[in-house]
This record gives C-alpha cells, sequence and structure tokens, in this order.
C-alpha cells in the first residue's frame, strides 16, 4: 500500500481545465505548490466539477509541496458552487494544519462588493492565511 | 375571474425587455439565455457591479427554475413540457427586474411561502449570517444550493422578493416571482 501511495505521489499530474462560459479554468500544479481558479463558476452540478479538483488536493495533501500559492479570481459563482468552493479550502486548511504552508489570494474587482464579501464569508470560516487582492478595472 | 396568463405577461413585460422565454429549463437553455444578455447593449452600458450582480442574479433565478419547476398542467395555456418555466429579464426605470412564472402542486405552496417570508423577515446583517451559517454547517444535496438561492438573491440585490400565488385549478397554482436589481 505504501509503495503505491508513493508511486501516486510520483506520478501526480498537472491539471489544467480550460475555462468555459460555465465553468472556470482551473490549474493544479503538484510540483510547484499552485492552485488556481479563475473565470466564473455556474455550472448546474457543481459537485460533478469540483470532485476531480477535491480528488486531487486529498492526493497532493499526502504530501504536499513546501509552499502552495493559491489564486481564487472568480468573476462570480452560484450558489452550488459556494459550498464547493469552501470544500476546496477545507482541504487546504488541512494541509495547512499539518504544518505545511498554504496561502490563498483571494482577488476581487475593485467596485465588486459581492465578491468582497464572499471572500471575507470564507476568510471567516476558515484557519488559513488569507489574502484580500483588489484588481483595478 | 380567474389566472390569465396573459395579464401576467404583460405586467411583467413594463419596460424594455431584455429577455424573455418561456419553455422546458434545460442546462444548454441557461447557457444560451446568459450568452443573449451579454449581448444586451442595455447591460453593456452598465456599471461592472450592476452588470455582474444582474448575470449572477439571472442565472441563480434560472437554475433555482431548472432544479424545481414540474410539468405544467394540462389544461395551462402553455406547451406540455417538463421543466416548464417562464423567465422575463426587463429594465424598468432605474432597475432591472427578473421575473419568473411556474405552475406548482398546492402542495408546495406553504413550503414556498414560509421559505420566502422567511428570508424577507432578515436584515442584511442576518441575511449574511444565515448566509454563513448554512454555508459552513450544512450538507447540500446533489441538486445543489441547500437552500442558498433564495438568500443569496437577497443578499446580492439587497431587495425583498416579491411574490404571488395565483390559483390556476384545484390542483395548481401559478408561482410568480420578482427581483428587482437597482
Amino acid at each position: 500500500m505504501y509503495t503505491l501511495v508513493n508511486r501516486l505521489i510520483a506520478n501526480m499530474e498537472t491539471i489544467i481545465r480550460e475555462g468555459t462560459p460555465k465553468t472556470p479554468y482551473v490549474r493544479l500544479d503538484g510540483e510547484n505548490g499552485l492552485v488556481e481558479i479563475k473565470g466564473r463558476s455556474i455550472p448546474e452540478n457543481s459537485v460533478e466539477f469540483y470532485k476531480p479538483i477535491i480528488d486531487w488536493l486529498e492526493k497532493f495533501g499526502e504530501e504536499p509541496a513546501a509552499e502552495t500559492g493559491v489564486n481564487i479570481q472568480l468573476e462570480y459563482f452560484n450558489t452550488s458552487s459556494s459550498k464547493c468552493i469552501l470544500d476546496i479550502f477545507k482541504r487546504l486548511e488541512l494541509i495547512h494544519k499539518k504544518g505545511n504552508k498554504v496561502e490563498i489570494n483571494w482577488y476581487y474587482e475593485e467596485d465588486d462588493e459581492d465578491m468582497f464579501e464572499a471572500g471575507e464569508d470564507y476568510q471567516s470560516i476558515i484557519n488559513v492565511p488569507f489574502k484580500m487582492i483588489e484588481m483595478e478595472e | 375571474m380567474g389566472f390569465e396568463l396573459k395579464n401576467w405577461y404583460t405586467e411583467k413585460k413594463q419596460g424594455e425587455v431584455v429577455l424573455e422565454y418561456n419553455g422546458s429549463i434545460t442546462s444548454d437553455l441557461i447557457s444560451e439565455a446568459l450568452d443573449s444578455i451579454e449581448k444586451s447593449l442595455n447591460l453593456k452600458n452598465e456599471k461592472n457591479r450592476v452588470r455582474k450582480k444582474v448575470y449572477n442574479v439571472f442565472v441563480e433565478c434560472l437554475q433555482n427554475l431548472y432544479h424545481h419547476v414540474d410539468l405544467p398542467p394540462v389544461t395551462a395555456p402553455v406547451e406540455q413540457e417538463s421543466n416548464f418555466g417562464i423567465i422575463i429579464l426587463s429594465k424598468d426605470g432605474t432597475f432591472y427586474r427578473i421575473s419568473t412564472g411556474n405552475f406548482v402542486k398546492k402542495e408546495k405552496l406553504s413550503y414556498i411561502k414560509d421559505r420566502i417570508d422567511q428570508v424577507n423577515s432578515l436584515s442584511d446583517e442576518e441575511v449574511r449570517m444565515l448566509y454563513r451559517d448554512i454555508l459552513s454547517n450544512e450538507e447540500f444535496s446533489d441538486k445543489g444550493g441547500g437552500g442558498l438561492g433564495m438568500l443569496d438573491i437577497v443578499r446580492k440585490t439587497g431587495n425583498k422578493l416579491e411574490y404571488y400565488f395565483y390559483e390556476f385549478d384545484d390542483e395548481y397554482i401559478f408561482f410568480s416571482l420578482d427581483v428587482y436589481i437597482s
């Protein structure tokens, strides 16, 4: 079992998914400790969309990079995505709890109060360094 | 006098209609409708903040229909399609109005009414707190929102939900919901 897990980690693939009108661009790069989600997230079935990402993070969490940078730059998202995004953060929180460096960067456009407040929601729920970054339009 | 769908339409189409649809609410339809309102000049000329709010709330309203609507009653003056719903986005003066309409069985009335009344009774701060509470504590169904949809709409628009139930026949009511964004 141990060797199997090791092999999985060694072969941890980088996942890149291009954005679509309903789903965001996603980049999961284990080697460089990079998690990026950009664009909009409004699929009807968010659980289905996010499951491979959650699975990847679970595997990554078994032997994470020394530092993990997380960039979330969403235009907007639906309520069914909101829970999945929280699930991602909970996975990252576990990695952080084990003593690994994790930082979440939450990007929002300067006049976008909704995306700012959404960032605040997550910041209040999870215990990971969480930076709010304002972008000029 | 019984419920007249025509009159309902006339009322909801006051102002400039950006998008109007009635029929089956499918995943593809939601993509097409969003694509279509993104091309609307009215919205293109709006501030970023308003434009995104309209897109976001519009999608939430449509997905609410997508997850919850049923077959219309056989006697309704509409096509017999599963997932039947109506959505109208209009710009009326200084605000945007999103109106949805769908037929529901009478037994669902009190559930929907209680849900909306509860959300409407909350202050902005209470809405925010309840949203966070549900987000962090409740298991979501595969369908999605776990009750966050209505709450999210009220939070983003800062306005109460306006709803009406029209008696259609012994079995069905027509549920009408208006959301205002300014």
